[in-house]
């Protein structure tokens, strides 16, 4: 039996906009154990940014329970939460939010950066390993204006990556980039799934959902679907496949 | 959170934003120069006042023979023959707080060398009269106690004098000059003053043993007046105190009788000088202030529109696991370093400035050090406060908005 490394049990979360209650979660179960490659889909309205705030930590339900690693987040202060998302998280976003003027590896950096049990030369040391995984040694000292969206990405998943977290959590992580652009993340994701990385990428597009080895589909604030995927398409192939553009 | 690694952050966000950086900067710069080149120049003016008095000895004390009425006449105080030198000599033995006390007797008359001849006046002094009006010889050496007791003929000579008696350079020591038919050996030239306040010229002088005048030239057996020093400008008036009462006893003065004599101090004109140059400064320092408050604001404003315009990056430092506090410790330390750079630039320009003034318009400056720590302080605590606000908005913000922040 794999290790499990979140658990949520009946997740809810009401939010109160102008005087009405909205049920933005209605119930939400499920369980993901180490080394899998999540999928999380619906459309806009389905809940899914709210299960992502939640699972990310960043938000807690309003009832129900989140179990990430073992420890319970409901009850943790606002603090707690922030160092349990620097210890346990790896986020990347959709408009990649790298420091503007700030090299790749600064950037990197980052992260360690917020945790004072990491020294200077280790930070570097780690940061320049994170980049080294996403295919980017060769551009540690290019500032983040400098780079493409493909590249500014993958800086943001070495940054994802660097306080070597138990769970990359993905939002539309290939949203602003173009399909090739898109199917080398995607490459990438997988890599770090076939070296045991949970993952979890939220996304509204249903085509990503065969290179998961997992696909979680909300709507309305429930789970409609959770089928396991146990030959996922190679994102590799496709990527070979797409023409290069001139 | 490490402090070292907060400073890193603030150091590289500041470092991305350098004019803007800079423009708030000078606020504070300007602030802070203009405090410090502003008491530099009012402390500068209130020293050279106070130089100026004490050029003419700030601690000296004036005694002259006082009105008396004589059978209901009242007689000028020239006339009067009340100061003698056994009051000398009593204001020697019995104060504490007088500190040189010196007879003045005083003639006027054409001192002839060889050819030349100029009118001046004569001086009869003790040697405590150079300490007394800060006066210093420059060539020779003052008589002694014993040319005092002798009545010696022996004299020195302000430079006026000097210049008028001996044109071509001679050096005038050893040789000897004539005054009213009395041969004066000069043993002495004074350094150049120059003139004092009133225009008159302190150089025009020539000094000799008090007792020389009275026996000698104007065979008198009483003092013209005494001149004293406190033993500091504060003790003024203690002796002042001390040397009426010394002088009542001594001319035997009952309680209800006026006092035979006048006493008067530089103190009144120092007081004044320095009370009108305090509030000058007082002055110059609260538009520097204001300049100083005007600068914090800019601070207050900058980091605010600052706060706003990284709501994605204070959401994206918050996901990766920055709290609150972290955030807070970030802007403050943001608006610190400016505040505390521009601290430091502004002392430097403000010194430059005073430098410059002194330079170029001939005002007397004086950087104080309390100014330079007093203008730190204030822009350091300018940082935290008007810092303070802004990152505390940015502490509070949630991360789940700020790093959808549009």
């Amino acid at each position: 039996m794999k290790r499990e490394i979140i658990k949520v049990s009946d997740l809810r979360r009401e939010f109160i906009v102008g005087g009405e209650r909205v049920k933005a979660l209605r119930g939400v179960s499920f369980s993901i154990y180490e080394g899998e490659f999540v999928t999380i889909m619906g459309t806009s309205g389905s809940g899914k940014s709210t299960l992502l705030n939640i699972l990310g930590c960043l938000d807690t339900p309003t009832s129900g329970e989140y179990v990430l690693d073992g420890t319970s987040v409901r009850e943790m202060s606002k603090n707690a939460r922030a160092m349990f998302r620097n210890r346990k998280i790896g986020f990347v976003f959709q408009n990649y939010n790298l420091l503007p003027k700030t090299t790749a590896i600064e950037n990197v950096e980052l992260p360690l950066l917020y945790n004072s049990s990491v020294n200077a030369s280790e930070r570097r040391e780690k940061a320049i390993a994170a980049l080294k995984a996403v295919e980017l040694g060769d551009r540690l000292m290019h500032k983040s204006n400098q780079m493409s969206g493909g590249q500014q990405q993958r800086v943001a998943i070495a940054r994802a990556l660097v306080n070597d977290p138990v769970l990359i959590l993905a939002d539309e992580a290939t949203g602003n980039l173009d399909t090739r652009t898109s199917y080398s993340i995607l490459v990438l994701f997988q890599q770090l799934y076939a070296r045991g990385r949970t993952i979890i990428f939220v996304t509204h597009n249903p085509d990503l959902a065969a290179y998961s080895s997992r696909n979680i589909v909300l709507r309305d604030g429930k789970v409609v679907s959770d089928t396991l995927n146990p030959n996922p398409a190679s994102a590799k192939e496709m990527y070979d496949s797409l023409p290069v553009p001139d | 959170m490490n402090i070292a690694n907060l400073m890193k952050i603030a150091l590289k966000a500041l470092n991305n934003n350098k004019m803007r950086c800079f423009l708030t900067m000078l606020g504070i710069i300007i602030g802070v120069a203009s405090v410090i080149t502003m008491l530099a120049i009012g402390q500068g003016s209130k020293d050279s006042i106070k130089s100026q008095i004490s050029e003419m000895g700030s601690n000296m004390i004036m005694i002259h023979p006082g009105n008396m009425q004589r059978g209901g006449v009242r007689q000028s105080s020239d006339d009067m023959q009340t100061l003698r030198v056994e009051d000398y000599e009593a204001l020697q033995s019995q104060t504490s707080y007088v500190d040189a006390i010196s007879p003045s007797v005083n003639s006027a008359g054409q001192f002839i060398n060889g050819n030349n001849n100029y009118p001046s006046s004569i001086y009869g002094v003790a040697p405590d009269y150079l300490d007394i009006r800060k006066v210093k010889v420059q060539d020779g050496e003052m008589f002694t106690e014993q040319d005092i007791r002798s009545a010696a003929k022996v004299c020195l000579l302000g430079k006026t004098v000097v210049d008028n008696l001996f044109g071509d350079g001679d050096s005038p020591i050893g040789k000897v000059i004539r005054f009213n038919k009395i041969p004066f050996t000069v043993i002495g030239t004074l350094e150049p003053k120059g003139s004092n306040s009133m225009g008159q010229d302190q150089d025009d002088v020539v000094l000799v043993p008090y007792t020389t005048v009275m026996k000698r030239i104007l065979a008198i057996d009483y003092i013209q007046s005494l001149f004293c020093s406190a033993l500091s400008e504060d003790m003024t008036d203690r002796a002042i105190d001390e040397i009426t009462e010394v002088l009542r006893t001594n001319h035997k003065l009952k309680d209800g009788e006026d006092d035979d004599f006048t006493i008067r101090s530089q103190q009144e004109l120092s007081e004044m000088m320095n009370s009108t140059s305090d509030m000058m400064t007082v002055l110059l320092a609260c538009i520097a202030g204001i300049s100083l408050l005007v600068g914090g604001i800019g601070i207050m404003n900058i980091m605010y529109v600052s706060v706003t315009e990284r709501t994605r990056e204070i959401g994206l430092r918050m996901s990766i696991g920055a709290r609150g506090r972290d955030i807070l410790a970030q802007f403050l330390i943001e608006a610190i370093i400016i505040s505390v750079t521009g601290g430091v630039l502004g002392v430097i320009l403000g010194s430059l400035a005073s430098w410059l003034v002194n330079l170029i318009a001939h005002w007397p400056v004086s950087i104080q050090i309390y100014s330079v720590i007093l203008s730190f302080v204030v822009c350091t605590v300018t940082g935290v406060f008007f810092g303070w606000y802004p990152a505390k908005k940015a502490a509070n913000l949630d991360p789940i908005e700020a790093i959808r922040y549009e």
